[in-house]
């Protein structure tokens, strides 16, 4: 048992919670206190406490990194998220599988984030970094894990608890130090390299929207009412990219790994980030001109209050088990929904409160602004993003509304949309359409010396080229459903508008030009979205007229092709062929054939029967043994287009058992007009009785031919062997091992059975079976007599798997326009820190 | 009126058609003897229905049915009323089916069967699972 290192890592936890107590009442102090010098000694004092703080949250990370690592089951986040098997570049994922390990990411992020404030913002220090501080002790609390005696309450949840503790078990009473020799692993889904980097860059976007709101409510504090503003941008910029980021990867992930075919399932979870990004960009455009005009001010100060506040409440929905009747993958509760409900109401008073108090005093425009000011435009567009969240949130809040009649003592029994994607689908469609109209339209108003005349000779080389550009594309792709032509126009309006004004922009100054670069960016997003969910269609479609399977509906048996090993179809103009079932090597990429291998008793190590040949490379020789996941099963499918190999796809399946069913992951050819997304819709059960047919006796001798199910056989040689897998032998015992070469349609492979004789009188026979051929070979007997040896042979119905593909026509332009918002994102971030350092920068 | 109150008053007139269609397309949680009433009256909207899978008296689920293949299986859901209801789902059974301790089926009868279209899993925390592996 290894008490030192949890014990430790719990000690920290305790400093980290308790040194971001003192931080926040130093920093508050230092920020009421109107003495010059305590002022300087209680910020000094709050640095202190910041830097302790920061050290203690990284001591935590350590801890319980060291404890996954050295394979520590005796504790239970160690025992319940990560195995021996493990590969080391997923312990990191071990991290967030786990509600604790996510908490404590958020936490780390914040930390960072605070150090960078702490020496960058030397004025906004103290009223900003008391916000942090706080925001530090609810987040510290979730992974608390203490228990306030004398009201029996338990704070957080501790990610350093010992199973014993954690789990209820009979061997624990019989043996308190029972460590059990290996984990119970990481969900394989998440062993996924998008899974290493999604949850990270999401939560440092969720980190990053505490800096806009710290910064508002320190102004408000204050009573600086648009100082904060110039600090606060290039935080909401950063924010708005890296929750951007963290979405899309997220979407990304669901895509290569889940197989519902999409990228986004308007599942509550998604829901949740997807509602505080809208609001994040529409501050982001507010924020942009709040400071000469306070009507813009104002609505900056909601949106961006509200971005933070909805990043609690959809931590809230996700961890609180709220979620648990209508999402596919939120977390369940640990307890914390209480302590999470108080974090998000905290604030909401607090940013309330202050908000009204201060209201008054904010100041007020003479007059409202024009239909020619980008002001007036920039509020319609946030306007339209904050419509568009809330037609997300309030059907993603249903089970909300439930859990607040219920406690009233009701009955509620609302259910969200059965069908969420047609239904948000509807509703969003338009609402991006309205949004990139406006977004094109106000291009034209940006300079603030646009006027009633002119405004007519800009737009209409604008609107003629989008007319032009609309006609080609939907000539050349053939759209047809209305409400799509109209997205396509209201996409390609946004590109052409922004694009000209980049244009005129880059002569002038470069690097302004982040914005339209950025709105060109969502254009092309949206587009790609267009067609890839819009015009997804299934290509793997049955023409054979036969059955897959009976009792699997109409639509599987239509909609699914059932290949046959080495027996190509077409699909999709290829060729398709499945080419077998194949194993990942464990210590270097690629792939193996099964009937390559022996399996030893070690699930996790093979033997090579021959030299094993991956991409012309030879990677292990025969009898090496090497390492390879048992848990995945790859099949190998290969596209050509005539004799040209195009692609060699490998989808993964996992079987179960345990668990029952199967999981499939697909993988995907990647053309540059579509992607062809093919998954295995049923794979062979490994479970099920081959039926083989009668045995078939063959009479040969060494270096003789026969035919085994047609194909051509060789046996090889006879030899002794010392060791058998699985079976003791003795000094009188004797066990041979024949080696018969087949050569199948695109390869030589081995069989191999075997012969024991125990105790001179016992016979064995171990048959040794081809399964990409589906023969089996058994040595029957020896005739020393005659140098010969009987062999019986048996075929069986070839290897199959049915597969489903789809194709997903210009996906690339989602992923296109996916980059260029980064880049426009990361030019407008440059901008504003620069103009942020530079004060009272002109504006253009 | 100002150009700000006519832009008020869409807004307020989009939030309650965001309302309106919400309330109208938001589904409903009932059991089983009132989703096959929803049936026999006509409405074929999908339902959800909460129940845990049906366990002897050892604890071990019964009444569960692969298919033939992996492609569908059926299985008896216990609704909160107690009634008892087999319902099919044409696709392969989601991982840790068997460990759930709630499943939510969102479907609707078609005669005397409850087709299930899609099921989601309430699977018990780390934290409630009170056995370690036998096999360690």
């Amino acid at each position: 048992m290894h008490y030192f290192i949890g014990n430790l890592g719990h000690l920290f936890v305790i400093t980290s919670f308790v040194t971001a107590a003192v931080s926040a009442f130093a920093y508050f102090k230092a920020q009421q206190s109107s003495n010059l010098l305590r002022q300087q000694q209680w910020k000094q004092n709050g640095r202190l406490a910041f830097y302790a703080h920061s050290i203690a949250v990284v001591g935590i990370v350590a801890s319980l990194f060291y404890i996954i690592y050295q394979h520590y089951f005796e504790y239970h986040y160690a025992y319940a998220h990560s195995s021996r098997h493990l590969p080391g570049q997923y312990m990191i994922s071990c991290f967030w599988e786990g509600q604790e390990g996510s908490f404590l990411l958020w936490l780390f992020w914040h930390a960072c984030l605070g150090l960078v404030l702490i020496r960058t913002q030397k004025t906004w220090e103290p009223p900003v970094m008391a916000i942090f501080g706080t925001v530090q002790v609810f987040l510290a609390s979730m992974i608390l894990g203490v228990v306030i005696p004398w009201v029996d309450l338990k704070l957080g949840s501790s990610p350093f608890i010992l199973l014993r503790d954690a789990l209820d078990d009979p061997i624990f009473n019989l043996q308190p130090d029972f460590i059990p020799k290996d984990g119970s692993g990481l969900n394989p889904l998440l062993q996924n390299y998008w899974m290493v980097i999604h949850p990270p860059t999401l939560f440092l976007g969720f980190a990053a929207t505490l800096v806009p709101f710290a910064f508002c409510m320190a102004g408000l504090w204050r009573e600086q009412y648009s100082a904060w503003i110039k600090p606060a941008l290039p935080w909401a910029l950063f924010a708005g990219a890296v929750l951007g980021l963290g979405i899309l990867m997220g979407g990304y992930w669901a895509y290569e790994t889940l197989n519902f075919g999409g990228y986004w399932n308007w599942d509550p979870v998604e829901n949740a980030v997807y509602v505080p990004w809208l609001i994040l960009i529409a501050a982001i455009h507010t924020l942009m001109t709040a400071k000469g005009n306070s009507a813009a001010l104002k609505y900056s100060i909601v949106l961006v209050v509200a971005t933070f506040l909805l990043i609690l409440y959809s931590t809230f929905l996700t961890r609180s088990g709220i979620l648990g009747d209508s999402s596919v993958h939120s977390f369940t509760d640990l307890g914390l929904s209480g302590q999470l409900l108080m974090y998000l109401l905290f604030f909401t008073l607090c940013a309330v409160v202050l908000c009204s108090v201060r209201w008054k005093h904010l100041p007020t425009d003479e007059k409202e602004s024009t239909v020619y000011s980008r002001e007036f435009w920039i509020t319609l567009g946030a306007t339209t993003l904050c419509l568009m969240g809330f037609q997300v949130l309030v059907p993603t809040s249903i089970p909300v509304y439930n859990a607040i009649i219920e406690s009233f003592g009701r009955t509620s029994n609302l259910a969200p949309p059965a069908n969420q994607v047609a239904f948000y689908s509807r509703f969003q469609l338009w609402f991006a359409v309205a949004l990139a109209l406006l977004s094109g339209t106000a291009q034209f108003f940006w300079w603030r010396s646009i006027t009633r005349e002119k405004i007519k000779s800009e737009m209409l080389p604008v609107a003629l080229l989008t007319l032009i550009v609309f006609a080609l594309v939907i000539s050349l792709t053939r759209i047809y459903t209305p409400a799509y032509l109209v997205l396509a126009f209201a996409g390609i309006y946004i590109i052409v508008s922004n694009g000209r004004f980049l244009v005129s922009v880059i002569r002038a100054n470069p690097r302004l030009s982040g914005g339209s670069l950025a709105h060109i960016g969502v254009g092309l997003m949206l587009l790609g979205v267009l067609y890839s969910a819009g015009y997804s269609k299934v290509v793997s479609l049955n023409n054979t007229g036969l059955l897959i399977a009976k009792e699997a509906g109409d639509e599987f048996n239509r909609d699914n092709l059932l290949l046959f090993i080495n027996e190509p179809r077409a699909m999709a103009s290829y060729d398709i062929e499945y080419l077998g079932e194949r194993y990942e090597f464990r210590h270097r990429s690629g792939y193996v054939k099964k009937s390559d291998v022996d399996l030893t008793t070690d699930p996790y190590k093979v033997v090579a029967k021959k030299d094993i040949v991956y991409k012309n490379e030879t990677v292990y020789h025969a009898n090496d043994t090497f390492e390879i996941y048992p848990e995945n099963t790859y099949y190998e499918i290969e596209l050509r287009k005539g004799n040209i190999v195009a692609a060699t796809l490998f989808p993964r399946v996992q079987i179960n058992p345990a668990m029952g069913g199967f999981i499939a992951s697909p993988d995907i050819k990647n053309d540059l007009t579509r992607d062809l997304y093919t998954h295995v819709s049923l794979p062979m059960d490994p479970q099920a009785e081959a039926e083989w047919s009668e045995t078939e006796e063959v009479r040969v001798k060494i270096g003789e031919q026969f035919f085994v199910n047609d194909y051509v056989a060789v046996l090889q040689e006879v030899v002794r062997i010392d060791q058998l897998p699985g079976l003791e032998l003795n000094a009188d015992d004797a066990a041979v091992k024949a080696r018969i070469q087949v050569q199948g349609e695109r390869d030589t492979y081995y069989s191999e059975p075997i012969f024991v004789i125990k105790g001179k009188t016992q016979v064995g026979r171990i048959s040794s079976e081809v399964a990409d051929l589906g023969i089996k070979t058994t040595l029957l007997n020896i005739h020393p007599d005659t140098q010969e040896f009987t062999l019986g042979l048996n075929g069986r119905q070839k290897d199959w798997v049915v597969i489903k593909a789809m194709e997903k026509p210009y996906i690339n332009v989602l992923w296109l326009g996916t980059g260029i918002l980064m880049v426009g994102f990361i030019m407008a971030i440059l901008r504003r820190v620069k103009e942020w350092q530079v004060p009272d920068m002109k504006r253009h | 009126m100002k150009k700000s109150h006519i832009i008020v008053l869409v807004v307020i007139a989009v939030a309650i058609g965001i309302i309106i269609s919400t309330a109208g397309d938001a589904s409903t949680y009932v059991n089983f003897e009132q989703a096959y009433q929803m049936a026999q009256a006509g409405n074929a909207s999908a339902i959800h229905v909460v129940g845990q899978l049906k366990k002897d008296r050892n604890g071990q689920i019964t009444g569960l049915q692969p298919g033939a293949d992996l492609v569908s299986f059926s299985f008896v859901l216990v609704d909160d009323a107690g009634k008892e209801q087999t319902v099919f789902y044409a696709q392969p059974m989601p991982p840790d089916f068997t460990r759930s301790e709630k499943v939510v089926v969102i479907g609707q009868y078609q005669g005397n069967q409850f087709i299930a279209s899609k099921i989601l899993l309430k699977c018990p925390s780390k934290y409630q699972e009170t056995t370690v592996n036998a096999s360690l």
